[in-house]
Parts: structure tokens; sequence; C-alpha cells
């Protein structure tokens, strides 16, 4: 019998690692976003000064460590771990970032759920004893995702309304064994692959919505609690449709879905033309970093569960007709200060 | 730390790298340390100014960054002519030889196509083109039957250059491709090997021929 595991599929955090500090780096259509002036770096161009698009996103998910590192005064060597994953094929933004940083590297892939698949496993490794500290990154980049996934960049395509923007940013955040003022991440529910059959890869919101709802209804029934019991319920990248069509499943069994939102929405603004809102591994991780974590540590939110979700496809799959399989892991998040 | 400091270290640090220094293990992993530090405090300076005192960061960041590439290469090339040392060698002569008689069959038995088919009353250009065309089939027949990679291993440029190999390289991309469907599989990717060959061959050919229409 696990002894630190919940129900089905939720783990708790009994020794209460904590979110230290985190950082995020975007391109300059997210600096335009709503979010804007919350990212730490936003670069002019989507090139960043860089040969290649990957290059750029390379830079973005290794300065956004660094950065989210110097907040804290600490250095690269003050990490057991580093966690970190991106879109492109064989994750080469992570493995060339680890390359940097000089530690100890697991590399991840969970799509657009990588950032809260880090904290999951950073969780793990923490309660476990294995690490004090450990350095969790994801990334994406419009332009390096369009080519691997879609078409090249400058085809005179006519994308479909429900397609989403992928983000260009990356995130990181330093999570601790020991930490009396950061974010505490409490549990963790990891996801199970889920299928509805949606093979479109243009209409990944709808694809994804039932593994969300198949994870909050899971955490939900683990722990006992109700959705009243969080500030905010938010989802990595469904975008519009895939936020309306979860809050749809969540009616129907019964849920109440005001506190429901979703990175892919609040990322951009209405009037950035983007569709159905923003997607990536960074969509939800700049939106961790520059809103949420900040409005934990202020004490605006007390508790918030942050479900990353993936759609786990790649060329070859929807090539050869395969349909898409989705994941979404969810970690609690909660507020030292306020009202504890 | 300050960013007199820093310049300054990079300036020192600025003739270990001209001089193509062999650090030793220890040392060098100080090195990198500190230029680590060095980036994440000016990147860390970058992002919270504007304007011009922005731009001077980004300057002081790539400076560091170039440093950080080249600090290391003394080193990676100690390993590198290790590696090549202990790598197996080509076996260039045999190679050779094997190419120059699998490729000279190919072209024989072209030769005996051609006489066939002149034999038999074709003019010597028609005779060319049936010969292509025969040579075509039968690469392409080859590859599908599973042969043509199996004369490939031995016999290298042999059968990569004749017209032989260039039917090898377009059926063996569609032959791969077909399971991603006629679209963008075998549509999309036909010419992966070949279309090198065919926008440069074509390019040269304009070329040529625009020299020679020039010069005649």
């Amino acid at each position: 019998m696990a002894q630190k595991k919940i129900g089905k599929q939720t783990l708790q955090f009994s020794s209460v690692p904590a979110i230290a500090s985190a950082a995020s780096v975007v391109g300059p259509m997210e600096g335009q976003g709503p979010l804007g002036r919350h990212y730490d770096l936003v670069f002019e161009d989507a090139l960043a000064g860089e040969k290649s698009w990957e290059n750029a996103e390379q830079k973005m998910m290794q300065y956004s460590m660094e950065i989210a590192l110097e907040k804290q005064s600490l250095l690269t060597s003050d990490l057991d771990f580093y966690l970190a994953g991106d879109l492109l094929n064989q994750i080469i933004c992570a493995n060339f970032t680890a390359r940097f940083l000089n530690i100890p590297f697991l590399g991840l892939y969970g799509a657009c759920s990588t950032m809260a698949e880090g904290l999951c496993v950073a969780g793990i490794l923490l309660e476990g004893g294995f690490a004090e500290r450990i350095g969790v990154s994801a990334s994406s980049h419009h332009d390096t995702a369009e080519r691997q996934f879609r078409f090249p960049t400058e085809l005179g395509v006519q994308r479909p309304m429900t397609a989403q923007w992928t983000v260009t940013g990356s995130a990181s955040c330093v999570v601790e064994r020991i930490n009396s003022s950061g974010v505490r991440l409490t549990h963790a529910t990891i996801g199970k692959i889920i299928d509805m059959g949606i093979s479109n890869a243009h209409d990944l919101g709808a694809a994804m919505a039932p593994a969300a709802m198949n994870t909050i209804k899971t955490h939900l029934e683990d722990l006992g609690r109700k959705v009243d019991d969080y500030d905010l319920i938010i989802t990595g990248d469904l975008g519009l449709l895939g936020n309306n069509l979860l809050k749809e499943l969540m009616k129907k069994e019964g849920y109440s879905t005001d506190k429901v939102s979703d990175c892919g929405i609040l990322v951009y603004a209405p009037e950035q033309d983007t569709h159905s809102g923003g997607s990536g591994c960074g969509c939800s991780a700049v939106v961790l970093a520059a809103h949420l974590l900040k409005r934990l540590q202020a004490g605006t939110y007390q508790r918030v569960f942050f479900v990353g979700t993936g759609a786990l496809l790649s060329q070859l799959s929807s090539f050869q007709g395969e349909t898409i399989p989705c994941i979404a892991h969810g970690v609690v998040l909660e507020s030292t200060g306020g009202g504890q | 730390m300050h960013e007199e400091e820093i310049r300054q270290k990079i300036k020192q640090r600025e003739e270990l790298i001209a001089h193509q220094v062999l650090l030793e293990e220890q040392e060098m992993a100080k090195v990198q340390q500190e230029l680590q530090k060095e980036h994440q405090k000016v990147l860390y300076w970058e992002s919270r100014a504007t304007g011009e005192e922005k731009e001077n960061f980004t300057d002081l960041r790539r400076e560091i960054e170039r440093q950080q590439q080249r600090v290391a290469q003394p080193q990676q090339l100690v390993y590198q002519r290790i590696a090549l040392k202990l790598a197996p060698k080509q076996t260039v002569v045999k190679n050779t030889i094997m190419a120059f008689l699998v490729g000279g069959a190919i072209c024989t038995i072209g030769q005996v196509i051609k006489d066939f088919f002149l034999q038999g009353g074709l003019a010597d250009q028609e005779a060319g083109a049936a010969t292509s065309a025969i040579l075509v089939f039968l690469g392409a027949f080859l590859t599908g039957i599973g042969y043509y990679d199996e004369l490939g291993k031995v016999a290298g440029a042999g059968s990569l250059v004749p017209i032989t190999g260039f039917a090898n390289s377009i059926v063996s991309s569609a032959m791969e491709f077909k399971r991603e469907g006629f679209l963008y599989g075998v549509g999309a990717r036909l010419f992966t090997v070949a279309g090198p060959v065919l926008v440069y061959g074509t390019m040269v050919s304009i070329l040529v021929g625009l020299i020679y229409y020039f010069l005649k």
C-alpha cells in the first residue's frame, strides 16, 4: 500500500515543498499581451539575436532558469536536479539548456503539460528526500513548433477558428524542500491518457478537455474536495473552445464552473487574433510564473489547482491517421501569506 | 559583483582563450562556473533595465556567451583527437575497387542494352533514351524487391552514381513514406533524397547551357 498516495492518482507532499522563485522570458507578441509587464524579460523579436528559432527558444529557457536563480541569489550548482522539457523533437531545448547548467538532468516530455509534470516530479523527489532544491523549466516557441508540427511559418494558410497560437516563451521555477515563504506545493495528481478519438491537429483544445476533466474529477474525489475549496482551477492550454467544452463536461457531472479558467485564454488579448487562444509548453509555464504564483504570493489566491494539459501527438502519428492521446497533470498550490 | 569587475574578468579570460590555453579539469570547472555566475548576474540586470542601459547589458551578456563557447574548445579538441585515433579506418582501397567494378558492370549492362537497340534499328539518340528507361526500371524493380540496398552496401558510389541509383533514391522514398498517406507522405517526401540532385542538376545545366550559347 502506497503510504503517500491518496485515492487513485493523488500524491500528498506532507513535507510541503515550496516554489521559492520563478521567472519568465517571452517573445514580442506575448509581451504585448495582457500579462506583458509581468514577464521578467521580453525579447524584441522571435530570433532574439540568435541565428535560428531553435537557438532562440533554447536561450529563453536558459535565461528563465538563470533569472529565477538570481532572484534568490542562487547558482546553478545549488540545484540538485534539473527537470525540463519542450515541444521539439528529442526535447533539444531542454538538452542544450541542461548542457549549460551542468547539473544532473532528467528530460521530460509531457507536451504542453510539461510544467505541471515537472512540478509533480520535483515534488516527488523532494518529498522522498532525494534533493534539497530542484530547477524546473518548460518552453515553447511559435515558429519552431509551427514548422515541426504543421507548415512552414511563411506559408499563406487560413488557420481554422479552432486553432490555437503556440506561445513563444519559457518559464522556470526553483522548488525547495525547506522553504517557509514561497508558494507551497501540497498535492499532485498524475494524469492518465484519455483519447476521445479526435484526430484534428488544429483542434487540440477539444481533444484535451476530457483529459483535464478526468484529472480534475479524480483529484476532487481522491481528496474529497469540492470545486469551491479552490480559489481557481486553471487548465494549461485548452483555449476558448476547450475551456467551454470542459465547463460543459463539468456541468454534466454536477460541478460548479465559475472558478474554472485556462492559461491559454489569459495569455493573449482577444484583439491579438489568435483564434482559440494560446497553447504550448510555454503557455501554462509563463502564466504560472508571471501571474498565478504572484497572486498566490500576495495572498489574492489561497489555493489553486494548476492542471497542465498535453496533446501527445507527433506529426508522424497525425499523418498516419492516429487519434490524439491526451494527458493532464495537476498540482495544488497554496499561499503561505494572508489567511494561513 | 559589479559591472566593472565583470568587464575586467572578461579581459583576463580573453588572453586565456586567444592563446588556446589547455586548462586542468579543476581550473576549467572554476572558469566555467565563474562565467555562469557572471552571465546570470548580467542577465538579471538586463531584465531590470530599460533603453540604452539594457542594450549595454545585452552586449556584455553576448560577450560572456562568446567566451562560454570558446573556453572549453582546447579540451574538446584533445578529446576529439583521441576519438579519431581509435575510430576504425574506412576501407578506402576495397571500397574504391568495389565501386569501380559494380559501377563498371552497370555501365556495361547499359552498353549491351544500347547495342541491342541499335542493332534492332533505332537511331543513336532513341537507343540512349530507351536504354535509360530500361535501366531506371531495373533500378526501381530491384529496389522494390529489396536487392538494390544490398548492392549499395558493397558498391557505394558504384551503384549510387549511375541512373539506377537515381531510380533507387525515388522509389525507396516512395516506399518509406506511403504509410503517411499519398498527400503528405509520398507526395511531400518523394524527392527527399533526389531533390538536391534535381534542383542543382537543373540549375547547373542551365548555367552551362548559357555559357555554351555565348561562347559558341
